[in-house]
């Protein structure tokens, strides 16, 4: 389970999480929906272990552990997976040389051996059949000149290999065709089970309707100001942010 | 042409009669130098006339030039006069097993992935056994033999093959060259020599790894490739596992010569001890390498992997006097802590149609210094020459430095010249992401810099590439984070 206690954070001295309470059983998926630069990509990168970011105050755990004191590589290694907003290029490196090093990064943490070139080449493909992506893009360079849909779809390759407990999907939706979408969002219902936590940030009711949260959160200037089922996505869509925003405001 | 008969067989052969351990007595001359000590060293070679002749020319050319200071460095001044110049191996003195070699060297090798064997080779250890690990090589002799290949230290050349020798040395790179290349001339104490005969396509790569007696060849080493007419031969020179000597100033000379149609690939993988983290000992390198395309359609490439040394002063270099020739040059220098190196290379064209590649990969992290110095030289009649040049520059933290200097010299005005250079920091979110991915800081970094230098490690012969990858993480551990 995941525990966010009151949670603070700034970066350079200016605050931008403002106490942040948020708790994730196994099984759950919570979305967090909220204008933009509201916080949603800090928190993801806070719980992943960004370090430019400070935390002032309040707390992070996750399976009791208490995250602060981790590296980002030790939080992957708890289950942690982001998927990023804006997934990184990386010249030079193939998208096959890193997908077998995180796996086997991953392996080694479990105290196994590292995969047989063979028996990983055809999990990678199952997973890319999955995702309906050609072979060429294990041989292409991580994410470099992919479009930003590819990079995307990427993203979730990596999530389905990885196969994390905690998967935290920033804005995976926002630049995939409607098609990729309904892809990805098939990729990421499988993934779905009673052991596996999801935090979906988006800003799009239709990703919802694909993969239907337990919990909707609305998080404005740094702090959650709605939460509600997966209803309360049709609600912001119909009427945006601004009546929740106001209504905050006057309580 | 001479007999070839001495080949790798009976190098080792002899190395074992002359039991390596026991009868080569340390046999050192007194520090110094002067024509005696020239003549001394020549004797001891039991040389023929014309090297000592030659060697005494270059002696007193050198007592005329100053060292040179125009490269990017800074070092304590070297006292030519306090090196001693001739020191037969002195195998007793080394390490009796591995037990005795300091446990962070073979941490190295043991991350290297270096046998057992040749880490008792590369720490210097003094048991028979260790030749075993070479015995993989008396497995291709036969070939190398029947294919009159000649591959040789160079003090058989010189007895062997005296007119091949006498036919080619210093036609590359004359005494006259520079300050450190006169000095080689004078004093060099061995080396490699290889001739591959006419339409002969070496079936292996050539290694001093498979040439025991390279071991000790010292500070002043010299090699020359001749690839006669159609021939091909791909050499290895250097090894990724750090090696130790006790002589600061190392010297070296490469001369390559490409026939027509010949092709001569020469790869490096530099590793020398490069100090401590507070700059302190270390190797300084001061080389000469150059290769000359003589015949049309010729072609010679170098490629380097320089990781070692204190200081790095190395410009290997390619004359393009055949028309048609092509030269390459593929650089990957990395420094950390208070390394210096100035490398990069010449590329001379006078031979029409002739053509260059320049990929240069400086990685600065610590407090180190990465410059890069090229020349791209064309002559009047060098019609249809064209070069392409890319320097990239890697920075990882802020104490570092890199410095391109890149000139261009061209007296054909139809000449294409190209030139490309970059300089990026190792980005934050390049290492959050892999770590996000759950891959430590050294693996990632390693990642990073090994996709950096992709086009240049791509050009490596197989193996060796394997090697230099995992080099260029470990050559790089504790400088982030
Ligand atoms: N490195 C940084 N330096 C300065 N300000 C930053 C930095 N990173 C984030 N911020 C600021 O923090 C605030 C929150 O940014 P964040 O990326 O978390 O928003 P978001 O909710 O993900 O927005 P979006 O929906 O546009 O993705 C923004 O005002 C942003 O400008
Ligand atoms: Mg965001």
């Amino acid at each position: 389970m995941l525990i966010i206690n009151k949670l603070q954070v700034s970066i350079q001295n200016k605050a931008i999480l403002k106490g942040i309470d948020l708790k994730i059983k196994p099984g759950e998926v919570h979305a967090i929906m909220g204008p933009n630069g509201s916080g949603k990509s800090t928190l993801a990168n806070v719980l992943s272990g960004r370090e430019e970011y400070d935390i002032t105050a309040g707390t992070l755990h996750y399976q009791g552990v208490d995250l602060a004191p981790l590296t980002p590589d030790e939080r992957a290694h708890l289950g942690l997976f982001l998927s990023f907003q804006y997934p990184v290029e990386i010249p030079g490196v193939s998208n096959l040389y890193l997908l077998k090093s995180a796996l086997n990064a991953k392996r080694k943490h479990q105290g196994l051996d590292e995969i047989d070139a063979i028996d990983f080449l055809s999990v990678v493909r199952e997973k890319m059949k999955l995702l309906q992506m050609d072979d060429s893009y294990l041989y292409r360079d991580v994410n470099t000149g992919f479009s930003g849909g590819e990079k995307k779809r990427n993203e979730i390759l990596q999530l389905l290999l990885l196969e994390p407990s905690l998967c935290i999907l920033d804005e995976t939706d926002s630049g995939l065709d409607i098609d990729a979408l309904r892809i990805v969002a098939k990729g990421i219902n499988l993934m779905r089970n009673e052991n596996r936590s999801i935090l979906l940030i988006t800003h799009y009711q239709r990703l919802l309707d694909y993969i239907k949260p337990d919990v909707v959160h609305v998080l404005s200037d740094g702090k959650m100001i709605a939460e509600g089922d997966y209803q309360l996505a049709a609600v912001l869509e119909a009427e945006g942010y601004e009546p929740f925003i106001q209504k905050k405001a006057g309580d | 042409m001479t007999k070839p008969n001495q080949t790798l067989e009976t190098l080792l052969q002899q190395n074992y009669e002359h039991g390596f351990v026991t009868d080569i007595e340390s046999d050192t001359l007194p520090p110094g130098l002067n024509a005696d000590t020239v003549r001394a060293i020549s004797a001891k070679k039991n040389e023929p006339e014309f090297m000592l002749a030659w060697r005494l020319k270059a002696y007193e050319h050198w007592c005329q030039l100053t060292e040179p200071h125009w490269a990017h460095l800074k070092y304590t001044p070297i006292d030519y006069q306090a090196i001693c110049y001739y020191s037969a191996p002195k195998l007793k003195d080394g390490p009796k097993s591995l037990d005795e070699v300091d446990p962070k060297l073979i941490e190295t090798y043991n991350k290297l992935g270096i046998p057992l064997k040749e880490q008792e080779w590369l720490a210097g250890v003094a048991v028979d056994a260790v030749f075993d690990s070479i015995s993989v090589a008396t497995t291709f002799k036969d070939k190398l033999n029947d294919m009159g290949i000649i591959f040789c230290s160079f003090s058989d050349a010189v007895q062997n093959h005296p007119d091949l020798v006498q036919q080619y040395l210093g036609s590359v790179v004359p005494y006259t060259d520079n300050f450190f290349a006169a000095l080689n001339a004078a004093v060099f104490s061995d080396g490699s020599f290889v001739y591959i005969p006419p339409g002969v396509r070496c079936p292996m790569e050539l290694s001093t790894y498979f040439r025991i007696n390279a071991k000790s060849t010292g500070q002043f080493e010299r090699t020359l490739i001749i690839a006669d007419k159609g021939a091909y031969v791909s050499y290895l020179e250097g090894c990724t596992a750090p090696q130790r000597d006790e002589n600061q100033l190392h010297a070296a000379v490469v001369e390559l010569v490409a026939l027509d149609n010949a092709q001569i690939k020469y790869s490096t993988v530099q590793n020398w001890y490069p100090g401590d983290e507070n700059g302190v000992g270390g190797i300084y390198n001061f080389v000469t390498k150059r290769g000359e395309c003589r015949g049309e359609h010729s072609k010679i490439s170098w490629t380097q992997v320089e990781t070692g040394s204190a200081i790095t002063w190395k410009y290997p270099s390619v004359i393009l006097k055949g028309d048609y020739s092509v030269g390459e040059f593929y650089s990957v220098a990395l420094t950390n802590h208070h390394q210096q190196a100035d490398t990069g290379t010449k590329m001379v064209h006078i031979g029409k149609h002739t053509k260059s590649t320049i990929v240069s990969k400086g990685i600065s992290a610590g407090f180190a210094q990465n410059t890069y110095r090229g020349l791209v030289k064309v002559l009047a009649q060098a019609d249809g020459a064209h070069n392409y040049t890319r320097c990239d520059s890697l920075l990882m933290g802020t104490h570092c430095g890199a410095h391109t200097f890149p000139y261009i010299e061209s007296k054909n005005s139809r000449a294409r010249i190209e030139h490309e250079a970059s300089t990026s920091k190792i980005s934050e979110d390049q290492l959050f992401y892999l770590a996000q991915r759950g891959i430590d800081t050294e693996n990632a970094v390693s990642m990073i810099v090994n996709g950096f230098c992709k086009e240049v490690m791509k050009t490596l012969p197989m193996e060796f590439a394997v090697e230099a990858r995992k080099l260029l993480g470990l050559s790089l551990e504790g400088s982030i984070g």
